[in-house]
């Protein structure tokens, strides 16, 4: 298995920060589905200026679907929820120094998982996030790759 | 860190004597076999020693045994050189789901060429049936390969039945036994097999070699043209250090078989029993005694298998999984979706092959690192949690328990 991670994704992978629940969180998404072999929970604790106080991950999947989901907790937290919307599947990727090619897909869904959760808040408190889409709550595998260029890449 | 090597069924250590018998071949009988003088025909005298060696090992005559790059390149002379040889005869072959890609992917090249090919199912611990093996053969099948040993689950198949039923239907049958030389009892005549792959490196001899029994008569093309070397069937020189290498583990592997074999039965019960015992919502993959002795496969629900293979290789366990996201594919392993395992059960699966050095302590130490790992994921995981809160239930718990 050469699986080259980066050291940042090994860090990630091996002290994943935020796992855990947040009881009656403001906002809580999932998203991906087992079939896969991914399903991202985000659970985001929000104030009442909008700022994101806390977050929690759980994740089912590969090492970068954990490193990913832990580095997007890490990134919104002490956002606003319109700054949140800014970390995106990129932000995620270079603040863990890249992301094999064949794994670019989890980068996306860490992005989905957190907009599911800001989606779920916004929905709650009836109010509307600028720029924030439905998200797709169970990305198939079709939609895996969406737009991302992956490498043919064999493994052994 | 102390390595502990689990994963014999990818390949194994080169034995030291095995080394030492072929380091010659290496530097001072450097020799080309096809050149006339003395440097040369002893390298020669060593390939046919070599080759009569194995002949006699696995029940062949000498000339019946051809030595190839590998099991790949074996397994593809063997599908695609008999069946381009006697299309004439027919354009159907048989094979299973669960075969090594090398075959599964030289039959879907064939099929490219225009020939049809059965993909046989196997039931839920990986058995080909003979009922079902008899009705897919045809007028037109020509061919029929099934492998020996799976080299994921471990399972065993009916070799020397299928075979007789091929023949009665006047079909030649190949198998790979890539997994199973060295390991289990091996016997081309005995079995009656037409066609028989294997490689060294799976039984403490050399990567880049391995061999192609082909039974006297049975017509192939060649894969590779060239010189005239293995009787003008198979071009390059040879690899003669490979070769002496693969006679020198093939002897050493026969000489220890039965004792190694009880010896690693033993263990793999052992871990079997443990992770029964010690880890909920695990499923054993394979048939539990018809299967290799150093096998063990096992899913495990509300997990994800690469970062369970990335834990044990943080705590120096080398075990490999069927799990997509080490294959770079999407989809699990095909043989854990052909014994009838849902995707989401087949992510999570890892497999941890015993080898001639594997100790006690270290399957007890893979076992309790393995009960560890799986306790930080399954803590970590979104479906756990479900299944915990009560909104799902265990798959392996409510379909595949009965097995275990």
């Amino acid at each position: 298995m050469a699986m080259n991670y980066s050291e940042a994704v090994m860090d990630h992978f091996t002290n994943p920060r935020n796992v855990g629940e947040i009881e009656d969180a403001s906002g809580c998404g999932t998203v991906g589905n087992a079939v896969c072999g991914d399903i991202m929970r985000v659970y985001l604790d929000i104030d009442d200026d909008g700022v994101i106080q806390d977050a929690k991950f759980k994740t089912f999947g590969c090492g970068a679907a954990i490193a990913t989901s832990s580095m997007a907790t890490v990134l919104v937290k002490g956002k606003t929820v319109q700054e949140a919307l800014e970390v995106t599947n990129k932000a995620v990727m270079e603040a863990l120094d890249g992301l094999p090619p064949v794994k670019v897909h989890c980068s996306l869904l860490a992005e989905e998982a957190i907009h599911a959760a800001l989606w779920d808040y916004a929905e709650k408190n009836g109010i509307v996030i600028e720029g924030l889409e439905k998200p797709v709550s169970d990305i198939g595998e079709h939609d895996h790759g969406h737009g991302i260029e992956e490498d043919e890449e064999e493994e052994e | 860190m102390k390595q502990i090597y689990l994963d014999n069924a990818s390949t194994t250590a080169v034995r030291p004597e095995v080394l030492d018998a072929m380091l010659p071949y290496f530097t001072t009988e450097f020799g080309n076999p096809s050149s006339i003088y003395p440097l040369g025909q002893r390298a020669s005298d060593a390939v046919a020693a070599a080759r009569a060696s194995i002949a006699g090992l696995i029940g062949a005559a000498p000339r019946e045994v051809y030595f190839t790059s590998g099991g790949s390149e074996a397994d593809n002379w063997a599908v695609k050189g008999f069946a381009r040889a006697n299309a004439g005869k027919g354009r159907h072959i048989v094979t299973s789901a669960i075969e090594h890609h090398a075959v599964l992917h030289a039959c879907e090249a064939l099929e490219r060429e225009g020939f049809e090919v059965t993909y046989l199912p196997v039931d839920a611990e990986g058995l080909v049936s003979p009922a079902d093996f008899e009705a897919a053969l045809r007028p037109d099948t020509i061919l029929a390969s099934v492998m020996f040993a799976n080299n994921e689950i471990g399972t065993l198949q009916p070799i020397g039945e299928l075979a007789r039923i091929a023949h009665e239907h006047g079909v030649i049958f190949h198998t790979d036994a890539v997994q199973a030389l060295g390991h289990e009892a091996v016997d081309v005549r005995e079995l009656g097999v037409d066609m028989l792959s294997a490689s060294a490196h799976k039984l403490y001899g050399p990567k880049g070699t391995g061999l192609l029994y082909i039974r006297r008569g049975v017509k192939l093309q060649n894969l590779i043209d060239g010189g005239q070397q293995e009787r003008g069937r198979r071009a390059t020189t040879e690899n003669v250090p490979g070769i002496v290498g693969f006679a020198r583990a093939l002897e050493l592997a026969c000489a220890e078989r039965e004792a190694e074999h009880e010896r690693q039965a033993a263990l793999r019960d052992h871990a079997f029993a443990r992770i029964a015992a010690e880890i909920p919502h695990a499923k054993l993959n394979g048939h539990a005694t018809r299967r290799l002795a150093n096998n063990v496969n096992f899913s495990f629900e509300f997990i994800e298998g690469e970062g369970m293979l990335l834990q044990l290789a943080a705590r120096g366990i080398c075990v490999s999984s069927g799990s997509a996201c080490t294959s770079g594919s999407l989809d699990p392993s095909h043989v854990l979706l052909a014994i009838g395992l849902p995707h989401e059960i087949a992510h999570g699966s890892l497999r941890m092959t015993l080898g001639r050095d594997t100790t006690r302590e270290e399957v007890d130490f893979a076992v309790d690192a393995l009960a560890k790992t799986l306790e930080n994921l399954r803590a970590m995981s979104p479906l756990y949690e479900d299944f915990k809160q009560g909104r799902v239930t265990s798959i392996i718990d409510e379909s595949f328990s009965k097995q275990n």
